[in-house]
This record gives C-alpha cells, sequence and structure tokens, in this order.
C-alpha cells in the first residue's frame, strides 16, 4: 500500500517533468537557464524546490531529535540567507544576462578574465555538490526502506530513483526541475503542515503541551548547546553567518538566478522566500516529539519518517515517503545539472577542447550526469555521516567563493591573482581544521575562520598586484556611476 | 556594478542582529510564549519580521532605479 502510493507520486511527478519540455527547444541555454525567462512564480518554486530539500526534511528532523536547540541554526539561516541574496543576486543577474552567462564558473572566468579560475571555481563546485548529491540518495534510501518495512534494500531503491532523475535531467533540463517542483512543494507544504501540527496533537494535546513535557523531562534538550558537548552559541553565532553568506555560493542557487525574467522578480522573491521557511519548525515540533515517543533510534534521520509510521496508516505514509521521495528527485536533478554542466563547460572545454560546440558540451554534460551519479550512489552505500553533516562539509567549501562574488561585483580594486590567492588559502585552511578534527574550533565554526583567511589573503594580494582597468570598464559598465548615497566599499 | 544603499544595507542588517549576533540574549526556555520555548518563539516570529524589513528595503531600493532614470543616471 505505503509503496504503491509512493510510486505514484513519484511516476506523477516524473511524467510532468518530461513534459515540461513541450514547445521548447532545447539547446544549451535552454537546458541550463530555462531561456532566462522565468517570472515570479517560477523562480519562486524552482529556488523553493531546490532549496527545500530532503536535508531540510529529514535533516532538520533528525537533528532536532539527535542534537535539540543547536537545529535552531537551519531557522536561524533561513531568513538570513534571502536578506543576502536581496543584494547580491540582483547584480549577479545583470552581469549574467549582460555576458549570457550560464554557470557560476562563468562569472568567474568573465569578471577575473581567466579561464583557469572558472575552471578552478567549477572543480570545486562540483566537488562540493557531491556530498549534497550524496544526501539526496541517502534520503531516498532512509524512504524507501521505512516505507516497506525493510522489504526493500535500499541499494535497487537508490538506483531506480537515479535512473528517472538522470532520464528527466537529460530530456528537459532546467524547466522540467521547476515544473515537478510544483507538485512537491504543494505535497511537502501540506504534508509539514499537517504532520507538525497533528504528531504533537495526538501525543501531547498540542504543541505547547510537546513542549511542557520537554521541558519537564529534559529541559537542557531546549536551549544550545542542547544533546551536543560543543555546539554552543559560539557555534550557532558563526555557523549562521558563514552559511547564510555562502548558501547562494552554491552553484546551482546562484546559477537559478540566471533563470529569472529580471532582476526585480529575484529582489522582489528575496523579500518573500523568508515565509516559506515555516515548514521548518514544523519539521523540528515532530523531531522533538520523537524524542519523547521514540527514544533511543541510533539514526537520528529516521525519526519523521518512525514517527508518521507508527502514527498513521499506512497509505499516508505513502504520500509522505511519495514528497520525500519526489524532493531527493528534484534537488538530485538540479544538482546534477548544475554540476555536469560546470564540469563540461567550464572544465572540459576550455582547458581541453577549445574548439567545442554548444552541443558537444551538452552531449560532454549528459556523460557526466551519469557519471556523477554513480559517484554519488556508490558514496551513498558506504557513508555513514548524518544528512546535516554532510550538508555542513560541502556549504564550507562553496563559501570560500563569496569574497571572489562580491568583490568582484563591487569591488574595481580586486586582481585575479588576488581572488585566487584567497580561494585557495580559504580552502586549505578549512581543510586543515575540518581534516584534524578541529570543526568547531574553539566554538567557532571552522568555515567561517576559512573565510577570514580567504578575504584578508584576496585583499592584500589584490592590493600587490595590478589591476586591470580595461577588463573592468567592459565588464562593470556601471562601475562608473556616481556613488552619492552609495556605500563606499573600495 | 550599483551598490546598494546605506539605508537598504541597514535594514538588512536588522535581522542579523535580531536573528545572529544577540543568540545569548534570546536563547532561553523561559518565557515560553503560545506554549512555546522563548528561543524558538523568537526566531519563528523572525520569519514574518524579515520580510517586513526588506520590504523597506526594497522600496528604498526601487525608489533609488526610479530616480536615477529621471535624471539620466544609471546604466
Amino acid at each position: 500500500m505505503t509503496l504503491t502510493v509512493i510510486c505514484g507520486i513519484v511516476a506523477v511527478g516524473s511524467v510532468v517533468g518530461f513534459l515540461a519540455r513541450y514547445h521548447h527547444k532545447m539547446d544549451l541555454e535552454q537546458w541550463t537557464v530555462g531561456g532566462r525567462g522565468f517570472g515570479l512564480v517560477l523562480v519562486w518554486l524552482l529556488m523553493a524546490g531546490e532549496i527545500y530539500t530532503t536535508y531540510t526534511f529529514l535533516g532538520a528532523c533528525g537533528w532536532a531529535y539527535s542534537r535539540g536547540a543547536p537545529v535552531l541554526y537551519i531557522l536561524g539561516y533561513g531568513p538570513l540567507m534571502y536578506v543576502v541574496s536581496f543584494f547580491i543576486l540582483p547584480p549577479i543577474w545583470e552581469v549574467g544576462r549582460k555576458h549570457k552567462l550560464q554557470t557560476q564558473a562563468d562569472f568567474f572566468q568573465v569578471r577575473y578574465d581567466s579561464p583557469l579560475l572558472g575552471a578552478f571555481v567549477a572543480l570545486v563546485g562540483v566537488v562540493c555538490l557531491v556530498p549534497y548529491l550524496q544526501i539526496q540518495l541517502t534520503g531516498l534510501g532512509l524512504i524507501t526502506e521505512v516505507a516497506s518495512f525493510g522489504a526493500i534494500h535500499r541499494t535497487p531503491a537508490i538506483i531506480i530513483g537515479f535512473a528517472l532523475v538522470a532520464a528527466f535531467v537529460f530530456a528537459s533540463g532546467v524547466r522540467g526541475v521547476a515544473w515537478v517542483s510544483v507538485i512537491k512543494d504543494l505535497l511537502l507544504l501540506s504534508a509539514a503542515v499537517f504532520v507538525g501540527i497533528a504528531i504533537p496533537r495526538i501525543y501531547f494535546g498540542g504543541i505547547g503541551g510537546m513542549f511542557a513535557a520537554l521541558a519537564r523531562a529534559k529541559p537542557n534538550h531546549l536551549i544550545m548547546p542542547g544533546a551536543t558537548p560543543n555546539l554552543g552559541h559560539s557555534w550557532y553565532l558563526t555557523t549562521v553567518l558563514m552559511v547564510s553568506l555562502g548558501f547562494y555560493m552554491w552553484p546551482q542557487y546562484f546559477a537559478a538566478s540566471f533563470t529569472a525574467r529580471s532582476g526585480k522578480v529575484l529582489r522582489r522573491n528575496a523579500v518573500i522566500m523568508p515565509l516559506y521557511g515555516i515548514t521548518v519548525p514544523l519539521m523540528l515540533f515532530v523531531g522533538l516529539s520523537a524524542v519523547l515517543v521514540l527514544p533511543g533510534l541510533s539514526n537520528g534521520d529516521l525519526s519523521l519518517l518512525l514517527m508518521v509510521r507508527k502514527t498513521f496508516p499506512a497509505w499516508f505514509l505513502g504520500v509522505i515517503g511519495g514528497a520525500g521521495a519526489l524532493t531527493a528527485m528534484v534537488t538530485a536533478a538540479i544538482q546534477l545539472l548544475t554540476g555536469a554542466t560546470l564540469y563540461a563547460k567550464n572544465l572540459v572545454r576550455p582547458m581541453l577542447a577549445p574548439g567545442m560546440t554548444d552541443q558537444q558540451v551538452a552531449k560532454v554534460a549528459k556523460i557526466m550526469v551519469l557519471v556523477l551519479t554513480s559517484g554519488a550512489v556508490v558514496l551513498a552505500l558506504y557513508s555513514s555521516m548524518s544528512l546535516v553533516s554532510l550538508w555542513l562539509l560541502g556549504s564550507v567549501g562553496v563559501a570560500q567563493f563569496f569574497p571572489g562574488v562580491v568583490l568582484g561585483l563591487f569591488s574595481r580594486r580586486v586582481t585575479t591573482s588576488g581572488v585566487f590567492a584567497g580561494l585557495v588559502t580559504g580552502i586549505v585552511v578549512a581543510l586543515l581544521f575540518m581534516l584534524t578534527g578541529r570543526d568547531p574550533y574553539h566554538g567557532v565554526n571552522a568555515g567561517l575562520i576559512a573565510l577570514g583567511f580567504n578575504f584578508g589573503m584576496t585583499g592584500v594580494v589584490s592590493l600587490l598586484t595590478p589591476m586591470r582597468i580595461a577588463s573592468f570598464e567592459e565588464i562593470l559598465p556601471a562601475a562608473a556611476s556616481r556613488s552619492g548615497s552609495s556605500v563606499s566599499l573600495t | 556594478m550599483k551598490r546598494p544603499s546605506l539605508g537598504s544595507l541597514l535594514f538588512g542588517l536588522i535581522p542579523f542582529v535580531a536573528v545572529c549576533f544577540s543568540v545569548n540574549i534570546w536563547d532561553r526556555v523561559y518565557p515560553m510564549v503560545f506554549g512555546i520555548p522563548f528561543n524558538f518563539f523568537w526566531l519563528i516570529s523572525w520569519l514574518f519580521l524579515t520580510p517586513l524589513c526588506m520590504w523597506g528595503a526594497y522600496r528604498l531600493e526601487t525608489s533609488r532605479t526610479t530616480a536615477d532614470r529621471e535624471d539620466g543616471g544609471g546604466r
């Protein structure tokens, strides 16, 4: 029963994905950025669809269960990353339209006039996308296992799910993803609202009752550092800062801004998006209820699914599982699309085969979809990190793009060597802390420390190297305009 | 690229102060509001208050763009 419902939902979603290509000729531009014609609603759906992922769905609930109050950081960076996007996405979009950019690495390549920097950014971006892709696969596996009461092993589920994703990425590109997001968001939103209110009500008579019971039984679970030894206030502050600054540095979210019809669409989007975050506290309520109802789970990421399975009839677990599976697939699709395009367009073409046509780039990208999928499948089968921890790992990496993007948009003094040096420094520092198990370092998020070094190095090296006025004038035509009331960053 | 105005940056700073920098002030269970611990309640309310701040910033930025067009500035 449960599995029939899940398969039904996934089937409907896939059909919509395939149908989305009608009336649109699939050239590289259409495939990657939807022909740059998405309005407010479609951009909103695409961004929401990409942002509220398996990690929000299962991971937030899982951390609320296993860590307690530190999970509040998800609720914290939620609105703040849109504040950042308000200021940086419209100018990114403008540069994108002017220079026909399709990827994040394109931005670096054009802004800093360096295919090598572009290729490096593409490489880092693809590497960081792999753990994110792995989250979606692990999510699919968890859903199938719980929904089938262990009858279906996660391996075949992951492989079938991803064959479908790869197929609709092949067929319809970003437009297919946006439309499947519509279905998935409707399901996810209504399921989250229902479950988040119903579960505390059934077991504790309401959300207030649940918190009262938890405050009596485990008061420390509700304030930081919760059930963890070291995730206290300074960790919260630095992690929220790092994630909200770095969020739109994820190559797929960065590139999503190119799908918009205008910069205004993005700005309006940034104003209203925080409201969509209302699903997050509801997921947290479920995770916190599970602390008292299902104590002792070894894997917190299972708490949402197990609570639903314990509380509701089988068909409803199917609806939740279907929404979850579709979410994993939509997110994975856009990550594959981004990773593959980055690889083909910014790594292979400029470095190995400069003469490639757009059609050939699209072909290499499609092959790369398969390579990335198989890589992530292998990782998903052999790794045991929690969903949130995996996500933080990739976030630290992509956050290192922040200085290059922001200074590139608003400062005329920053140079190619400066950005290169800063980026490498940031990544090396982050790796040093993380590989030696020093994250958080004295309560401070290692990614933010790395970002500090990155900014410093970018600044120092930029000042020591000559700036190339010519490329600035061409790329930043508005830079010469009067500043007046504007804030000076240089 | 045209830089954002000081006013809109200040509007953007408000949520950062409220949600991020002031964590040790609001991270407490009591007083509970509507049965929700204070820290959860505080962050949930900023899901609604942040759009208000950014709406202010939006008004500032759009009026600035319009003014630019009128005096022939901007791009």
